[in-house]
């Protein structure tokens, strides 16, 4: 049974949540994507193995992590491995199914910005950087992406390309010699974008419940293509809701709030 | 050879002003005490080093000890902005500060180049990327053997690598577990070391394959008990969250940070005696924001 009664950050996080599939290796970015990977691993997927960039692999920590190298992920998890081993073996070494990723920005092409807003040499914003997002976009076999959607974050052109999404398109990322798929799924508050089969552009292919496509195109910096096949993001059920809010109270009362890398 | 030593000599014996200096640790493990140590001293022209500077490193860069930063993710973990180093890198203050960024994979393939003596790290990396037009230490070359592109960048050289662990044996053997980050690498990667740790034990205890650091590879071994505070030392103390949120508004401000860096650590002597007089603004802070 669903519930009617949820935020849009909520249903951002079950719709992202629930394209990660049970027994999945995930490499988890702190934020969105760590708090929709441990939904998805406390409700249909009990046995995705979620990865993070600090050195622990399989964690299962019982409160979202304030930051990647909280010392919950290194007490739940499988084993803990040397930051270089993680990037050398695990990611490089071909053993990733899923990269889950955060962004500041994004383009058309889901190309991803976290280094500056404005030229490098003079930024009007400096942001934290690349981290681990690089190589997790290229080498993951394929990527998803969460962020909140505004024209401020969906923009024609980056100032600044950290990690490659579908570069200009077509089969530009494939000639570059990249190996992972790419992005295969953009995950916002308003819908679920994903990248059109032969010119690679985001398109929009769903929609949450009570969203307009007009809001969406007015929330994105180019002319956004719309799928014929649109479909509306089933609602929420209640214990899917009721775990993800469960979640949020534990974090909330270990630590006082969720957030970011590092 | 480790010399077990006070903080302050370390510092004063082994840090010279213009070198490379890396103070690594993953948000776990972080060398707190030590970055205060190296601030109270006064050193300038630093190269900092680091994948994940934060706190510490946004504390050095505003007091005005680094010429250049390279890093991978300079940010508050699970907070925002490091206010200090975007300051010095939007506006300059207090002076330029050069930086050269990488991605996490290229740093940590650094360190491991460094510690095995080679000159550059070889990855697959940072294809697609802007990193290499604004960073012309990533530069791509081709294998021998299949004439695949690959990234290459400059292994990471410190002349003293800076960290925390849990304990110490008499001679200066190091444990640490938990979360290692790339500090093991970083040490071995380094002409100098000083680990700061949280006590000096009789026996390690220490299960063969734990990440224990050999005595004769070290320079000195600092005993600083919480030293890696507000991150954490597992199995000794816990991250304190809420300085981490605190730091935001005091780095806001280029006085604020300047009265507060001058009050909590130029005019304490050791770590201690910041613990002791952040006790009591923290105490204050939590009553004004309850």
């Amino acid at each position: 049974m669903g519930s009617e009664d949820f935020t849009a950050t909520e249903i951002m996080t079950v719709a992202a949540s629930r394209l990660l599939k049970d027994g999945t290796v995930c490499f988890v970015g702190i934020g969105l994507p760590s708090t929709a990977a441990n939904l998805a691993r406390l409700t249909h997927a009990p046995d995705v193995v979620l990865i993070y960039e600090s050195g622990p692999i399989g964690a299962k920590p019982t409160v979202l992590p304030l930051s990647i190298g909280d010392g919950d992920l290194a007490l739940t998890a499988d084993t803990v491995v040397g930051t270089p081993e993680i990037f050398r073996y695990w990611l490089q070494g071909g053993r990733i199914d899923v990269g889950f990723l955060g962004a500041a920005q994004v383009d058309r092409f889901a190309n991803i910005n976290t280094t500056v807003i404005g030229s490098y040499d003079a930024p009007k914003v400096r942001l934290p950087g690349a981290g681990g997002a690089p190589e997790i976009a290229s080498q993951a076999k394929e990527v998803f992406i969460v962020l909140k959607q505004s024209p401020k974050a969906f923009v024609a052109k980056l100032p600044f390309v950290t990690s490659a999404g579908h570069l200009d398109g077509g089969d530009a990322r494939a000639k570059a010699g990249i190996p992972g798929a790419g992005p295969t799924a953009v995950i916002t508050d308003l819908g679920i974008l994903t990248p059109d089969p032969v010119t690679k552009e985001l398109t929009l292919t769903g929609i949450h419940p009570g969203v307009t496509v007009e809001q969406v195109k007015a929330a994105t910096g180019w002319d956004l293509k719309i799928s014929s096949g649109l479909k509306t993001t089933g609602i929420p059920d209640a214990g899917t809701l009721a775990a993800l809010r469960d979640l949020h109270a534990r974090t909330a009362a270990a630590h006082g709030q969720v957030g970011g890398e590092g | 050879m480790a010399k077990i030593t006070p903080l302050r000599e370390a510092v004063a014996s082994l840090v010279h002003d213009g070198d490379t200096v890396a103070l690594e640790g993953f948000t776990h493990l972080i060398p707190h005490a030590a970055g205060h140590e190296i601030i109270r001293q006064g050193r300038r022209d630093l190269t900092l080093v680091r994948m994940t500077p934060d706190l510490i490193y946004d504390q050095l860069i505003g007091m005005g000890c680094a010429a250049k930063l390279i890093f991978s993710w300079g940010g508050n973990p699970g907070v925002g902005s490091l206010h200090r180093f975007r300051d010095a890198v939007e506006q300059g203050w207090p002076h330029r500060l050069e930086i050269e960024e990488h991605s996490h994979a290229g740093m940590a393939n650094a360190y491991v180049a460094g510690a095995s003596n080679l000159p550059f790290a070889l990855l697959r990396g940072y294809t697609g990327s802007d990193l290499p037009k604004v960073n012309p230490n990533i530069r791509f070359v081709e294998c021998p053997f299949t004439a695949e592109k690959l990234a290459a960048i400059p292994s990471v050289r410190p002349d003293v690598t800076v960290i925390h662990a849990q304990k110490a044996d008499r001679r200066g053997n190091v444990l640490l577990w938990g979360i290692l980050g790339v500090q093991k690498e970083a040490v071995l990667a380094a002409k100098r070391s000083i680990v700061t740790v949280e006590e000096i034990v009789d026996d390690l205890d220490a299960p063969p394959n734990a990440c224990v650091l050999p005595y004769w590879a070290l320079s000195a071994v600092c005993p600083v008990p919480g030293g890696a505070y507000p991150s954490y030392a597992q199995g000794y103390s816990e991250r304190d969250n809420r300085f981490y949120k605190a730091w935001d508004p005091i780095a806001r401000s280029r006085d604020g940070f300047r009265a507060w860096m001058q009050r909590h650590v130029l005019d304490t002597d050791d770590f201690a005696g910041f613990r002791r007089v952040l006790a009591e603004s923290m105490a204050q802070i939590m009553k004004e924001g309850a």
